[in-house]
Order: structure tokens, then sequence, then C-alpha cells
């Protein structure tokens, strides 16, 4: 059962089962404007929840990539070295940048539903 | 509380995304984006809208006296109808600002000064200037930059002047073609061919919508930003400010020989003589990372220097940079390390213009 949430730092976040798929918000993609490069983890490394795991380069600022959960990266989106404006597609279709197998499934409950993201995004404006 | 130009509107209008500047709201870019926009201007034609730059005029007998005095450059020498690009100096030899003064006639002077710095200099030039030279601020005046190897062709469209008789860095005072008086110099800050044209508040937003309806798009802040780095203009505040001398800038050209009684010449005359100790150079990144102002710049494992701009060339699809060095380093082909967040990068210092500059002969 596929189940999408986000963070406050403007990541959509695809888990299924243990791993998450980690994306940008559309707030995002159109925040950050014309996208340059992107700094990609790498396959096998951990990180703790908080801690940046990518960097997208935008013609105006580097943004940092937040881990939503603790766990292990086990796919990178290595297509996006060749065409990082990728990142700005639905997940589904290449708008995707890293794959995590999370330490505790349970902390998916920690996360934003997309209400509760459009309520945060209303806050912020 | 943030200022608006007399094209707020129309920049809403056209999709803007509006960001504050220099006390202003001011299109960073349109629908396009950054880097389509620049890619415009390198093309066809962009217009930009520069009017939250300080437009003033200094009328007299003794005006080319007091811009002789307050800039190193020779304004009385100075051929009319011609614009010329220097700096103020402080009594420090530091640059309070970098401007286009133009002179109109041997007692009129037309000057654009920075955004950022405006209040600053016209505090600064007043308290300068001789109580028999007039100042007047042009603030009900609005500035537009039309740029790119269409400029030419698009606004002679829709003005009276035959803008093939006008030079670079020459003005001429004309009317649009709907006989709405304007001042037009043939300059710019992208290094294409462009003109900027002051024209009456009341007047910039039919003259704009003209303007793009004739071809040029609407281009923004972000993209000025992008063109003027690949030419390897000064941007103060950043690549230069009021402790920068003139020499290490790289800016003694703007220097007249005739003149060694500017306000700070000491100090400046001083640092041409003896040399400057470290130098403005021009970079291109090696890897596939931005290095942005405040990154160091290492050699051998010491610093020996730092970023004062850094972003992104369309044109050349790298990143590229701007600094300084100390003297010793930054030669045409050295490679440098530069430090962004904790790692090390290659870059390869390039000569300025990074790109060919095609502005008028």
């Amino acid at each position: 059962m596929t189940n999408i949430k986000y963070t406050k730092e403007h990541e959509t976040i695809r888990a299924e089962g243990d791993i998450i798929t980690i994306g940008i918000t559309d707030f995002a993609k159109d925040a950050l404007g014309d996208l340059v490069f992107i700094q990609l983890p790498e396959k096998g490394a951990k990180y703790k929840q908080g801690q940046d795991f990518a960097v997208v380069e935008s013609v105006k600022i580097a943004s940092e990539i937040y881990t939503p959960i603790a766990g292990e990266i086990v796919e990178v989106n290595t297509a996006l070295n060749d065409n990082v404006d990728l990142l700005k597609e639905p997940m589904d279709n290449g708008g995707w940048i890293a794959k995590i197998k999370v330490d505790n499934a349970a902390e998916l409950s920690n996360l934003l539903t997309e209400s509760q993201y459009q309520d945060y995004l209303k806050s912020i404006a | 509380m943030l200022k608006s130009t007399a094209l707020n509107q129309n920049h809403k209008n056209h999709g803007a995304k509006m960001v504050p500047f220099a006390g202003y709201e001011m299109p960073i870019q349109y629908k396009a984006g950054i880097i389509e926009e620049h890619k415009t201007v390198r093309s066809t034609c962009g217009i930009f809208d520069v009017s939250h730059m300080g437009q003033v005029m200094f009328e007299g007998a003794e005006a080319a006296k007091f811009l002789s005095r307050i800039t190193p450059s020779d304004f009385t020498a100075l051929e009319p109808l011609t614009s010329k690009y220097t700096v103020m100096t402080n009594e420090h030899g530091g640059i309070v600002d970098d401007l286009i003064i133009t002179k109109l006639t041997a007692e009129k002077f037309f000057v654009v000064i920075n955004a950022g710095c405006a209040e600053k200099d016209i505090e600064w030039m007043k308290s300068k200037m001789p109580s028999s030279v007039k100042f007047t601020h042009l603030n009900t005046r609005a500035l537009l930059a039309v740029q790119g190897v269409d400029a030419e062709k698009i606004l002679q469209t829709l003005v009276a002047a035959n803008l093939s008789q006008l030079g670079y860095m020459k003005i001429t005072e004309t009317t649009t073609k709907a006989g709405d008086a304007i001042f037009i110099t043939r300059s710019g800050y992208t290094g294409e061919d462009g003109f900027e044209i002051s024209i009456e508040n009341s007047k910039a937003p039919e003259f704009f919508e003209k303007l793009i309806a004739a071809g040029a798009k609407p281009t923004g802040l972000g993209c000025r930003d992008s063109l003027r780095l690949e030419m390897g203009y000064p941007l103060y505040g950043h690549d230069i400010d009021d402790h920068t001398i003139p020499v290490e800038a790289g800016l003694s050209w703007v220097m007249s020989k005739d003149n060694s009684n500017f306000i700070g010449a000491e100090k400046v005359l001083a640092q041409k003589a003896a040399g400057a100790t470290r130098k403005r150079i021009g970079m291109v990144i090696n890897e596939k990372i931005v290095a942005r102002e405040g990154a160091e710049i290492y050699k051998n494992g010491n610093k020996v220097g730092v970023i004062t701009s850094g972003g992104f060339s369309p044109t050349l699809n790298l990143p590229i940079a701007m600094g300084y060095v100390t003297k010793e380093f930054g030669g045409e082909g050295e490679e440098l390390k530069i430090l962004v967040r904790g790692k090390e990068y290659s870059a390869t210092v390039k000569k300025f213009p990074l790109v060919q500059p095609r502005t008028k002969k």
C-alpha cells in the first residue's frame, strides 16, 4: 500500500513498506526556479533524520535536501546527473532523488499528510 | 514598505516572480525563467526595468570640475553627448559607487547610480557639490534597458531618432513616435548591443508594452546578474565596495591621466604606482558545482583569495565566478581550488569577458 507524505522542508515522500522514495513538492519546484546541478548521495550511505543527503543547485541558491526518516540509501536517481530538470517531473516520471530503506517505518506517521502540508504552506505564505 | 517602479503592474501582468531588491519590489524572472531569459538576451532581445536605479542631473559652469573631483575621470575634456563609466572614490581611495556619467553639454550632466546606494550616493554627491552646481533628482522618470542583437531594430520602430547613427556610449535626446520626450544612451550591463531609455513614469507602462509587442521579451534581474557576470562587470556591494581601491578591481582604465586632484587621489595613485596587492579575476569551475560569493580560493593548500560573485553561465553551460586573489596568483589558465560546503573543487582562471561582447564598436 503506497502512502504519500510531506515535510516542512518541502519534500514529497512515497512510502511502500519500509522503502521511501523522496522528491520535492510542487511548491519547491516552483520556488527553486531553473535547476543547474544536483549532488546525489552514495548508494549504501546511512543518514540520520534531519541530515542533508543531497543538494539541489538552482541558479540563485543551493538547497539542501533533508533525510525525513533515518535509513540507508538503496537507490539513487543517477539520471539527474545528466538531466537535473527531470526533478521537476512527477515522481512516476523521474521526479525523485533517492530511495531510502528506513530503520523504523513507524516514523512515517510523524510526517505531514497532504492537508497538513497545505495548511503549513498557508501559514508561511 | 517596498517601493514600486512605474512598471510594477506590467511585470505582474506578464507573470513575473517579484522579489525585494534595493527597497523595491522587482521582477527576478518572468515565466520563461532565468536561464531562458539569459539566452533570449544573447540571441534576440530582452527588456529590463531598471527604474530602481537613481537618475540625477548636475548643471552649471562648475559641474564638470565637480564631477572630475568626485571621480578620477576627466569630465571637462569629455566630448558632449558621450557617456563614461567611472567610480566615485572616498578619502581612503575606496569606491563609493560605480556609475555612468553622461555629458549632455559642457554644463549639463546626466548620471545613473546603483539602486542599492542611490541614497548614499546622493548624500555624498550633494555634500561635495559646490553651491553653484544645480542638482536635480529625476525621480519621476523610469529607466528601461533594451539589450540584444535585435535591440536597435525593435527600438527603432518606436522612436524618432535614427539609432544607426547613435554610437556606443553616446546619448541622444529624442521622442517616442508618440511624441514623448526621452533620452537614449547606447549602453548596458549585458555585453550585447543595447540601449537604456529614460522616460517619464507616466509614459513608461505604455512604452514598455509597445517594446514587448515589437519583439523585446521581458527579462528580469536574475538574468541581468548572470549576463554581467559572463562579461566580468563588477556588481557594487559584492565585487567592489568602499574598501576596494580602483586598481585592484581592475578599474584603473576609468582614471584620466590628467586628473590627480580627485578625492582619495593620494591613496589611489599610490596603489597605481606600487601596483595592487590583490587582483580581481574570472574563473570557470571545472566540476558540477556553483561556487558563490564568500567561497574561499586555495592554491597548494593555502588560502589565496575569495569569490565575490558566482553563478551559472547559460552561454558556456558551466559555473563561473569572479573573485580576488593575492597578486602572485590568478594568471591566465592557473588552476585553483574553491572550497564549497567543506569540499575542494577545481577551477581555472580565465580572463573576462568569458563570452564575446557584441557592444557596438
